[in-house]
């Protein structure tokens, strides 16, 4: 039982009146953790109460402190009748259980209702004192960090990356609960409240666990998803990265002041002592004999074949579902011991855990649905995991078995992660996702007694429990996906995620990924984690790698030699066989190292690595398709709906690849398709961020063929139509900068291997001399993508290709965290969500009609962003996440959440120094103007000569004199605060007498006194004003530092009215709901002693209307991760932009 | 097919001053439209009518959220629901009191009352502003009223502390709460000349000078009512005009003063007991209510008129008044010297303000 969790309840404000006659309110406070309540005393007629109560003391079992939030409810006092409530606070109290996140809870919370929405704040503190627990067999897994941030966080580097954790839990919704029907809305919205948040507080808790049984300390892209399967109840899942991390000791001295923390953990890494790269490092070469081999690589789709290698689907009915899934029990069974990788006892987690790679045929290939074909096709080359290896001659197999050492004993060799330590991401497969439509039933609840129990009897060898059953679901899509990795040559997937669509009591999960071959470099010590179950295996692995690679050994020095001579392309270079392609492609040799082949065109859910080689910029491409299907029930609708998917998936696929032609472009980053399925439509959108990879070919154009060219008019329409392509190809590279470098000289000069080749690099050559004119004829069928018009699809496809309008001058766009091509952010940034919600009214809709509306609806979404957000140009929208839904039978509701971040337009070349005085003015200047503390200020420049050691000194001068009208209103107060502190040091120094002094004073007491800074400024501030805190899904904030990681923020709502009319309809209602949640969720990062979240993610927004019962309800689940950053300014002088300067010193390390 | 729904939120809140204008102005949203499209910010941004609509909309909503908050300034800076930068929150508030002086020169002495907000439709009509504004200036300076009535300490000071106004808006305000209070009348048509301007100058004038935080600046409503004893006092002047001898003396020595210095001397002389007659009365009338509503059209008739009449130039009334005030210094059975600067100093510069030419 080791924990003390301490709260106090300082004081209210701003309460709502809740006795009419006086005006005024007569408030309590209820403070509940677990089933211990505690009260305050009422402060009688007051809207201002100041309770100052006493610290009211609970001791708890830390298991119930990782579950369990603090729960805070504000009463009005009543004496003849039942106390009304005001509104709750929950606090999630998880922050203060790892030491090395925030201390303490303290601030202005707003208390919220269900039904009216914020009601007046309160503000609070709490404090944990957690007791040392050496229990083996504890449940609770305190001072595991987790991190919604898909990339290795910034203030820590990452020494092992162990692999996936996944867990869900399941529960009766209580909205679905008999109660439901006699208790208010208010106590059935807080009910779920409660509900949720027990649940993913368990959730969390039970990963934690996982994650300290692999040895790990942290889990990094930690993605939690509900499941409102109404009915049949509700799913609280997650998913993340286990690892182990260390946190950057000397952030704060000056030494590391110079190589910022932002420099991302390349560089941290690179001093770590594990990461020299001794054996390992000879390991990372392995890639290479594969790629001498030549072949090429493909994203997994390619339009021109049918072979969809990510559209697996099963649909799965009620009635087959039992015997099925046995099967499937029993084919793990089966192949477990036939795969000798894999063998070994089990592990204490799951019997199934190493249930083969080999494909799940025994299982998943029985489904009738039509599309098994298309997701067979690439894995009849491969038939299992072992042979593929073996086919591909003794390098492949040392290539497989090297790599796949650390990873093949896992489960799944799955990363949430999007980004990665350099030298960690090999070479990149492609896209793989799977999907499958289930039918939901009514999620195991003994009460309910035998109607049910049928189903639950075919899991005979199991407790019939129903996490099972969606666990089982989602294990087969994790195989599928694993095998679909297989079939490219790769054995790991990342930019792993997972998601659901639900109508009614259908539900599609979906699974999606990017195949890839990691470095083993950060997952060596993984056999540790799973204690001596594998060390038998990875000596056997050693040995017969050692033997494949005496054989090779000059090849694969030289090779791997030559791959780090150009760190920019080899993740482009193809990690299958070219002689056993997964499907045909045409693979060329990469543009920019001339060894390897790469194929024509990349796709990935990935982030753009930051050693990527680019040209030009990049750009947001969308697919987006609507289909009709006809209402159906039950069975009859599941098949419906799995018989339609994969047209939709091709469709989209085609869509991308002919909006990636026009803009020129030849490859995708952070693809994220989503299929949404409502009662007589489905909805497709695919977002993804275009680039031109140098390393890969440059994309033919796009040629339109009609097939019956007899009439004149109608072969002028195609003309027509070939001239508004070629010029719109045209304008887009001038837009987005795309001018690949002439290739002539490197043909000359680089030994060309075949003459094949030379052919090819001619032709590419001739093409970029003159592109307009010969786009479409000159390479003839090869390259140039033919339409062929007759296809009324075609006929759509090209209409959507032109509607598409380029962004406004000045705007960029992308749904990766950064965009290619721009590196001087300024701090300027604004993140926002919009939501619009669309009636379709005419109910005859044909699917191009339909697509229409759907099209324009996104298009016109865009458009509206960019007015809105006119004063920020130049600009870009960073990771703009789409996501739609239909809540029901004639609505599309689209959803965006993004980030707006303005850039230096003139300083395309960035130097470091320049930058940061630019960056520092303008922070500066913004500061001014909005500065509460002139005073201050002025000592600040009138100390001239000791600023002039800290880098401040140059903006001293000019400072009262440059005054712009800022847009960002950054977090001044924590600045000027910090300020004060630096003079202060100041003061210190002068006595010591020395500037270096000075300096290594300052950066001396790093997180208690930034911790104490923030304290502070709330203190002062408290009444007067409110930290600003800002929030953005990217994982950074430009021109600064994160210095501390204060948790995670993971945070539900639920939004209930009666009175839609009155607060403003639909739109109303939802604006200010979005707007109460971003207050909350600032209020908690404040109160946590940050100043902002950084991959604030919007996951769920459920909105539901009845306009005539005048009634709606909204739910709301976002995350994030709350931090404390420091401007850079204030530290150091330091290359001001995070990923370029990574990618400076990545490539140069690489290098050497 | 339409948009059922369609918001935007920003984590700072986004606001377009010159969206925000137009709706105080009391603009429909289509109107509002109508006027941005006019205004060629289309052109400027490429944007379609119907983009335009849907920020427009979107940024009239955000206001009326705000608007709660605009009614209580000091909850602007620590509420938590809206992310507003420091310079904007001041912007917001700063515009949302201003007030436009034909509006606020119809309802300026008037109470403050449901009824007076009803006639607001005319005020409307008569000044071409939309009645929507009408009502937010009405219940701007009732709130303000309200809020400040039952404060101590200066009443400039007061609205600005508890309504984050800058100083010259809150002196503007000082005025409206003053006059409310007095219930001056400032309606009547022979002072439909005067602006809004000239009797916020007047008001500052009175509340400075002859109300109870003239003398003592801790008690409550001290710059909202006039000071009774000073009023009481001001009877005493009548001497001036009862005792025959202190009148021609006083006469006399103005004529004196002013021989040859302007043009309408005659007239002056003639007329100089009407007039001292007229501006004693008034001092001595004023502990009635009713006489203290009646001030500004006392004024007028007793002296602007009379003296507009004769084609006077606000330098002869200025010469006038300066020597008329320190003539009676001069006087040597005159004993209430203190009240009498108290006095003639706002009378004087109250005339010399509403003295048009």
């Amino acid at each position: 039982m080791p924990g003390k969790l301490k709260a106090k309840i300082v004081a209210g404000r701003h309460l709502p009146v809740m006795d009419r006659a006086s005006d005024l309110t007569d408030a309590f406070v209820e403070v509940k953790f677990g089933n211990t309540t505690f009260k305050t005393d009422v402060y009688p007629k007051s809207l201002n109460p100041q309770w100052n109560s006493e610290w009211f003391k609970f001791e708890v079992d830390d298991e119930d402190l990782q579950d369990e939030p603090l729960q805070i409810t504000v009463l009005d006092h009543d004496t003849y009748s039942a106390n009304d409530a005001i509104g709750k606070v929950y606090i999630d109290i998880d922050p203060l259980l790892s030491s090395e996140a925030a201390t303490v809870i303290s601030g202005w919370f707003p208390i919220y209702d269900t039904i009216h929405g914020i009601r007046g704040e309160i503000n609070v503190l709490v404090k944990v004192e957690l007791f040392n627990d050496l229990n083996r067999f504890r449940q609770s897994s305190c001072g595991v960090k987790f991190f919604c941030t898909t990339s290795i966080p910034r203030c820590y580097r990452a020494v092992m990356v162990h692999g996936f954790v996944e867990e869900l839990v399941v529960n009766e919704d209580p909205e679905y609960q008999w109660i439901d029907r006699i208790r208010t809305p208010r106590a059935s919205n807080e009910a779920r409240q409660r509900l949720i948040s027990l649940m993913s507080g368990e959730l969390q808790r039970k990963i934690g666990l996982k994650v300290l049984e692999m040895g790990g300390n942290a889990v990094v892209g930690y993605l939690q998803c509900f499941d409102l399967e109404g009915e049949s109840g509700l799913v609280v899942r997650a998913i993340g990265t286990a690892c182990t991390l260390d946190k950057l000791s000397n952030t704060y001295t000056p030494a590391t002041a110079i190589n910022p923390c932002n420099s991302s953990p390349s560089k941290d890494i690179k001093d770590s002592p594990q990461a020299v790269p001794s054996a390992l490092g000879c390991r990372s070469t392995h890639s290479s004999p594969v790629h001498s081999a030549s072949s090429r690589l493909s994203q997994g789709f390619s339009v021109s074949v049918p072979t969809l290698l990510f559209a697996g689907m099963k649909h799965r009915h009620r009635s087959s579902d039992g015997p099925r899934a046995r099967q499937c029990r029993a084919g793990f069974g089966e192949e477990a011991p036939g795969v000798p990788l894999s063998s070994g006892p089990p592990t204490p987690l799951r019997a199934q855990t190493f249930s083969s790679f080999s494909p799940s045929k025994s299982y998943s290939r029985q489904s009738s649905s039509s599309d098994t074909e298309l997701s067979l096709t690439p894995k009849t080359g491969m038939g299992s995991g072992g042979s593929a290896g073996k086919e591909a001659g003794p390098l492949k197999a040392l290539l497989r078995q090297q790599t796949q050492t650390a990873l093949e004993q896992r489960e799944f060799p799955f990363f949430t992660l999007t980004s990665f330590p350099p030298g960690f991401l090999l070479h990149v497969g492609g896209v793989v996702s799977a999907r499958s439509v289930k039918l939901l039933d009514r999620i195991h609840n003994p009460a309910l007694g035998n109607t049910r129990s049928y189903k639950l009897l075919d899991w005979n060898s199991f407790t019939a429990d129903e996490p099972e059953t969606r666990d089982a679901w989602w294990e087969e899509i994790r195989q599928e996906i694993k095998s679909h990795a297989k079939a490219l040559g790769c054995h790991a997937v990342v930019g792993y995620s997972e998601s659901t669509s639900i109508c009614e009591e259908v539900c599609i999960l979906s699974a999606s990924g990017t195949a890839a071959i990691l470095s083993s470099r950060f997952m060596q010590d993984s056999a540790l984690d799973t204690e001596h179950r594998l060390s038998r295996q990875q000596a056997s692995v050693f040995t017969s790698g050692a033997e494949k690679g005496e054989g090779d050994m000059g090849s694969t020095a030289s090779l791997g030699f030559e791959d780090l001579m150009s760190p920019g392309c080899a993740f482009c270079h193809i990690p299958y066989d070219e002689l056993n392609m997964p499907f045909p492609a045409q693979l060329t040799y990469c543009h920019c190292c001339r060894r390897y082949k790469v194929p024509d065109v990349l796709f990935t859910t990935i982030d753009l690595p930051t050693e990527a080689n680019v040209t030009g910029k990049g750009c947001l491409i969308q697919a987006r398709l609507c289909r009709t299907k006809k209402k159906a029930q039950g069975e009859g609708n599941a098949t419906a709906i799995s018989n339609l998917l994969p047209f939709l998936e091709y469709e989209l696929h085609t869509q991308l690849m002919n909006k990636l032609k026009l803009r020129s472009m030849n490859a995708l980053f952070g693809l994220r398709i989503q299929i949404s399925v409502g009662e007589n439509m489905l909805l497709g959108l695919a977002s993804a961020t275009g680039v031109y990879l140098t390393a890969l070919p440059s994309p033919g154009g796009i040629q339109i063929a009609g097939k019956t060219p007899s009439d004149i008019t109608y072969e002028q329409h195609i003309s027509n139509m070939q001239k508004k392509i070629n010029d719109t190809i045209a304008k887009n590279k001038e837009l987005y900068e795309i001018n690949p470098p002439d290739l002539v000289e490197e043909v000359i000069g680089s030994p060309i291997p075949e003459p094949r080749q030379r052919s090819r690099l001619f032709r590419s050559h001739s093409e970029s001399s003159d592109e307009v004119s010969e786009l479409d004829l000159s390479h003839g069928k090869k390259d140039a993508f033919v339409l062929e018009i007759d296809d009324t699809d075609a006929v759509e496809d090209i209409h959507s290709l032109l509607t598409d309008a380029p962004t406004p001058p000045g705007f960029y766009s992308c749904n990766t965290e950064i965009m290619p091509g721009i590196y001087n952010w300024t701090s300027a940034l604004q993140m926002f969500t919009s939501v619009r919600v669309f009636r379709l009214s005419n109910v005859n809709l044909t699917n191009q009609g339909l697509n229409k509306v759907f099209n324009d609806l996104c298009e016109n979404l865009l458009k509206s962003l960019y007015f809105k957000l006119r004063s920020m140009v130049p600009c870009c929208l960073c990771h703009v996440n789409f996501t739609v839904a239909v809540p029901e039978d004639e609505l599309i509701q689209v959803a965006v959440t993004a980030v707006a971040m303005s850039f230096d337009k003139d300083q395309t070349q960035e130097n470091g120094r320049q930058s940061i005085d630019k960056n520092l003015m303008k922070a500066i200047t913004e500061n001014e103007d909005q500065l509460q503390f002139p005073l201050e200020l002025s000592a600040e420049s009138s100390s001239n000569p000791l600023n002039s050691a800290k880098g401040l000194s140059e903006v001293s001068g000019p400072l009262p004199s440059a005054r712009a009208p800022s847009v960002d209103y950054s977090s001044f107060t924590d600045r000027c605060s910090s300020w004060i502190e630096q003079l202060r040091l100041k003061a210190h120094t002068i006595r010591c007498g020395s500037i270096k002094t000075m300096s290594s004073l300052e950066k001396a007491s790093p997180l208690p006194e930034g911790r104490s800074r923030s304290l502070r400024s709330n203190r002062s501030y408290a009444g007067s004003s409110v930290t600003v805190v800002k929030m953005t899904p990217l994982s950074f904030i430009p021109g600064t530092k994160i210095i501390k990681y204060l948790g995670i923020i993971n945070m539900f709502f639920i939004r209930e009215t009666t009175s839609l009319r009155e607060e403003g309809g639909v739109s109303g209602f939802l604006h200010s709901f979005i707007a109460e949640v971003f207050a909350m969720v600032r209020a908690h990062v404040a109160a946590l002693g940050g100043n902002a979240v950084v991959s604030y993610n919007m996951k769920e927004c459920v909105f539901m209307e009845n306009p005539n019962k005048n009634q709606a309800q909204c739910l709301i689940n976002v995350s994030g991760d709350a931090v404390i950053f420091v401007r850079e300014s204030e530290l150091e002088a330091t290359p001001p932009q995070p990923h370029s300067a990574s990618a400076q010193t990545s490539s140069s390390g690489e290098g050497t | 097919m339409s948009v059922e729904l369609d918001v935007f939120v920003g984590n700072t809140t986004i606001m377009d001053k010159e969206v925000y204008q137009l709706w105080l102005n009391g603009y429909t949203v289509n109107d509002a439209v109508k006027v941005r499209i006019e205004g060629g910010v289309m052109e400027e941004c490429e944007a379609s009518a119907e983009v335009l609509l849907s920020d427009t909309m979107d940024q009239f909503r955000t206001f009326q959220m705000c608007e709660r908050l605009l009614q209580n300034p000091a909850k602007l800076a620590n509420q938590l629901l809206f992310q507003i930068p420091p310079d904007r929150q001041a912007m917001l508030i700063e515009r949302y009191y201003a007030f436009d002086d034909d509006v606020v020169r119809e309802v300026l002495g008037k109470k403050l009352s449901k009824g007076t907000k009803k006639d607001l439709d005319d005020v409307s009509a008569k000044t071409g502003i939309t009645l929507k504004s009408c009502r937010r200036q009405f219940d701007n300076f009732k709130r303000v009223f309200k809020v400040v009535e039952e404060l101590k300490g200066p009443l400039v000071e007061n609205i600005k502390q508890h309504f984050l106004l800058p100083d010259q808006l809150a002196r503007d305000y000082a005025a409206i709460v003053f006059f409310a209070n007095n219930r001056f009348e400032t309606g009547k048509k022979k002072l439909q000349y005067l602006t809004f301007q000239d009797f916020a100058f007047c008001a500052g004038q009175l509340i400075n000078n002859w109300t109870v935080g003239a003398v003592d600046n801790m008690v409550e409503d001290m710059d909202v009512d006039l000071d009774k004893e000073f009023l009481q006092d001001l009877k005493d002047l009548k001497i001036l005009i009862t005792d025959k001898d202190l009148l021609d003396q006083h006469k006399s020595l103005v004529c004196v003063a002013l021989r040859g210095k302007t043009k309408v001397f005659n007239e002056m002389e003639a007329n100089f007991k009407n007039l001292s007659r007229g501006l004693v009365n008034i001092a001595a009338k004023l502990t009635n209510t009713k006489d203290v509503r009646d001030f500004f059209i006392d004024l007028v008739e007793k002296f602007i008129e009379p003296c507009k009449s004769d084609k006077w130039t606000a330098t002869d009334v200025n010469l006038y008044l300066t020597h008329y005030t320190n003539s009676a210094h001069i006087l040597d059975t005159f004993k209430h010297q203190n009240v009498w600067t108290r006095y003639m100093g706002v009378i004087k510069s109250c005339i010399l303000r509403m003295y048009h030419e």
